[in-house]
């Protein structure tokens, strides 16, 4: 595939990885964001082919798995509520709330659909005028232009039978706590090419400067991560903290200015709570005011569900880099993706998912 | 945030979401929802020993047989259900044939007979029906087979997605063959007879939800002939296996837990169709869950490979064949891949549902 096959050619790849391990000399631990890149490392193996002296951890950038409990439980509610038709993305339909799923949902006869974009769920309001059609607007800055545009869309054609529930989260308050713990092993990061193709990557160079650390805008396929990797590891063993772009063919450092145009004028920057993390303060985004209307949570009341969680599921460590899937003692034992305990084994974006599906013999 | 590990010994799993009390669409996916399901709710009853191995088609021992040449039979049934009822490259009718003829052929047997039994519902074309059972007629033609029963009844407007089909398909096993999902062993080959993932990739593009357009047909395909002409090659078969739901890494599971064995197998060798492929890039799946419906996978002994290999070849249906990897001796029959970078991952049968990933 064109575009794609370059990025994994097997010669690009050792030639790389040779140029890292004449580079690297002495341990690293290096942590990168998004969960898809974390995937394509278990997937393509990449972490075999490092010198040993160079450790991944896994970052929290899997929106499905950061959806904190009680926005799934309130989506639950939602969901099953008489004239409505929950609309999501499909990883989320298997993210276990406090009592069943969305498949649950589904299965007691509500009408929950799968969309692979928001703005068919704004045709499917369209489409049933007498349904209130909802849509669960989770993401990190990658999915929230489309989100807000479907707002912007509803407005337009003054539907007044759609509405979001929004969970945003954004990647650099995640970044800011991680590096701010006592207990932080991270020394460069990859950042989440997706997310700075939207946003660019000038929100990064004041992380990087107050905890100099280096930050690598970072791509997907094999080649790309192993770039970034290489990048940082340089960064790390010059001791300089720049802020890189190995992700140029699709990055830059302003970003999509349009989107961001788009964000702003729907959403506005508020706390949010991380599952298995806790509150971030200034790390999600809600509707404005003016958007009233469009928010889920206002027009059901919700606000007052209780989540419980699984005592079990150490996500939150595993997504803060501090612990190995493989290391909690639930992993493949009482947690598996039929039966989650978290949420980090639900998403196929999810690490302990991603060691679950490519590496639970080794 | 969390400071400090929990106790775990101290505590019990709740186990949220078993989905032991509903059925969810999960349940279908021929993976390992699907599996629990079946231990859990069909083994406890239906305990023969025959529906306990595991493999596609039931096997029969006749008490009085004629002969030595001819003394098994193989019996299998599949219900379709599809949606689209008409797709590129097939029919819910040439599915219904096909399915059940590749489920008899998986145990090296020559299918004969079939029954049909359809679920109508009200408000459905008869023009539409017409052309579900000419084509089931088609396919009954080319994959050499007689249907000898039938039922057919109608459910009210709305308790029904048009038309289901059942079929039960009976072959007769000729002697000298021993083909099951039990009979790997470390040292067969592993040979995959075409391109993976056409069939699911055009339903789900003909479904139109999705929203995009492909060239890809269906493989929906009788593998009987191609079967033969294998059989005639060697006898040393061991397993076939068609990967339909699921795809072949479910299937490859499968052979692997029946025979409690490892497999290996090679990225690079897998064929797939470019367009299939980047059908699978660009919606989030994973090309070795999709569903096959004229496929085969042929465990053999190694000896017999190159030979078996360029019969498969000389086959319309087995013309991309490849050989794909090797049975390993492996204490937790996983199946692994090598990647072409040289690494080795492990392929895990499908889950539940196979969901598009978010972004």
């Amino acid at each position: 595939m064109k575009y794609l096959a370059e990025f994994r050619n097997s010669k690009l790849v050792s030639g790389v990885i040779d140029e890292i391990t004449r580079t690297v000399s002495q341990p690293w631990v290096i942590m990168e964001i998004c969960g898809g890149q974390t995937h394509s490392i278990m997937k393509y193996g990449l972490d075999q082919l490092l010198p040993d002296n160079i450790e991944l951890v896994h970052g929290p950038g899997c929106p499905v798995c950061v959806t904190s409990l009680e926005m799934i439980d309130r989506a639950l509610a939602i969901a099953s509520q008489p004239e409505v038709i929950f609309t999501s993305y499909g990883d989320m339909l298997r993210v276990p709330g406090s009592q069943g799923d969305l498949f649950s949902v589904r299965a007691s006869g509500k009408d929950v659909r799968v969309v692979y974009s928001v703005l068919d769920a704004v045709k499917i309001a369209q489409d049933n005028p007498s349904k209130l059609v909802v849509f669960f607007a989770i993401g990190f800055e990658t999915t929230a232009p489309a989100n807000a545009m479907s707002v912007l869309q509803a407005q337009k054609l003054g539907l007044d039978n759609f509405c979001l529930l929004v969970s945003h989260v954004r990647v650099p308050p995640a970044m800011n706590l991680i590096l701010g713990s006592p207990s932080n092993r991270v020394q460069g990061f990859l950042a989440a090419g997706h997310v700075c193709t939207v946003m660019g990557y000038w929100e990064y160079v004041p992380i990087a400067q107050k905890y100099k650390v280096p930050i690598v805008v970072t791509g997907f396929e094999p080649v790309d991560i192993l770039q970034g990797i290489l990048l940082t590891i340089r960064e790390l063993e010059h001791k300089s903290n720049d802020v890189k772009n190995a992700y140029s063919r699709v990055v830059n450092y302003r970003g999509n200015k349009p989107a961001q145009n788009i964000i702003e004028q729907v959403f506005i920057e508020c706390d949010q709570k991380w599952r298995g993390i806790g509150n971030i303060p200034g790390s999600g985004w809600r509707l404005k005011p003016a958007f009233v209307k469009y928010n889920a949570e206002d027009r059901f009341h919700v606000e007052e569900i209780k989540p419980t969680e699984s005592p079990l599921c150490i996500s939150g460590q595993i997504l803060q880099g501090l612990v190995k899937p493989i290391n909690c003692p639930a992993f493949a034992n009482q947690c598996s993706p039929e039966h989650p305990l978290g949420a980090t084994m639900v998403s196929s974006e999810g690490a302990c998912a991603a060691y679950y599906r490519y590496g639970r013999s080794k | 945030m969390i400071d400090s590990f929990p106790n775990y010994e101290a505590l019990h799993c709740p186990l949220p979401l078993l989905h032991n009390e509903r059925i969810v669409m999960g349940h279908g996916s021929g993976g390992r929802m699907s599996y629990e399901l079946i231990s859990k709710v069909f083994f406890p009853s239906f305990n023969s020993p025959t529906l306990k191995t595991g493999d596609d088609a039931g096997l029969i021992t006749l008490p009085n047989s004629v002969g030595d040449s001819y003394s098994k039979l193989a019996v299998s049934t599949d219900s379709h259900v599809v949606t689209p009822l008409f797709f590129p490259g097939g029919d819910i009718g040439r599915l219904a044939i096909c399915g059940t003829v590749n489920d008899v052929s998986m145990l090296g047997a020559t299918p004969l007979y079939m029954t049909a039994g359809f679920v109508l519902e009200e408000g459905l074309d008869i023009d539409t029906l017409c052309k579900v059972v000419e084509s089931m007629h088609e396919a009954a033609k080319e994959a050499n087979v007689q249907i000898i029963a039938g039922d057919t009844k109608v459910v009210q407007n709305g308790k029904a997605d048009g038309l289901y089909i059942n079929t039960t398909g009976i072959g007769i096993i000729p002697g000298g063959i021993n083909i099951s999902g039990t009979r790997a062993q470390p040292g067969d080959v592993v040979i995959l007879s075409g391109t993976i993932g056409d069939h699911g990739i055009a339903v789900l593009a003909a479904r139109g939800e999705l929203k995009f357009e492909t060239q890809i047909k269906s493989d929906v395909s009788p593998l009987n002939g191609l079967v033969a002409t294998m059989l005639e090659a060697t006898k040393a078969i061991h397993v076939l296996r068609d990967p339909t739901r699921g795809g072949l890494a479910t299937s490859l599971n499968e052979i692997a837990l029946q025979s409690h064995v490892g497999i290996m197998i090679q990225e690079e060798k897998i064929p797939i169709k470019p367009a299939v492929e980047a059908a699978c890039e660009m919606l989030g799946f994973d090309a070795l869950y999709v569903a096959n419906e004229g496929k085969l996978i042929a465990i053999v002994e190694e000896h017999q490979a190159d030979k078996l290999l360029d019969r498969m070849k000389a086959h319309p249906l087995g013309a991309d064949s490849e050989i794909i990897g090797t049975v390993i001796e492996q204490p937790d029959t996983h199946v692994m891949l090598k990647t072409t970078f040289g690494t080795t991952r492990m392929i895990d049968m499908i889950s539940g549902e196979m969901l598009p990933r978010i972004c």
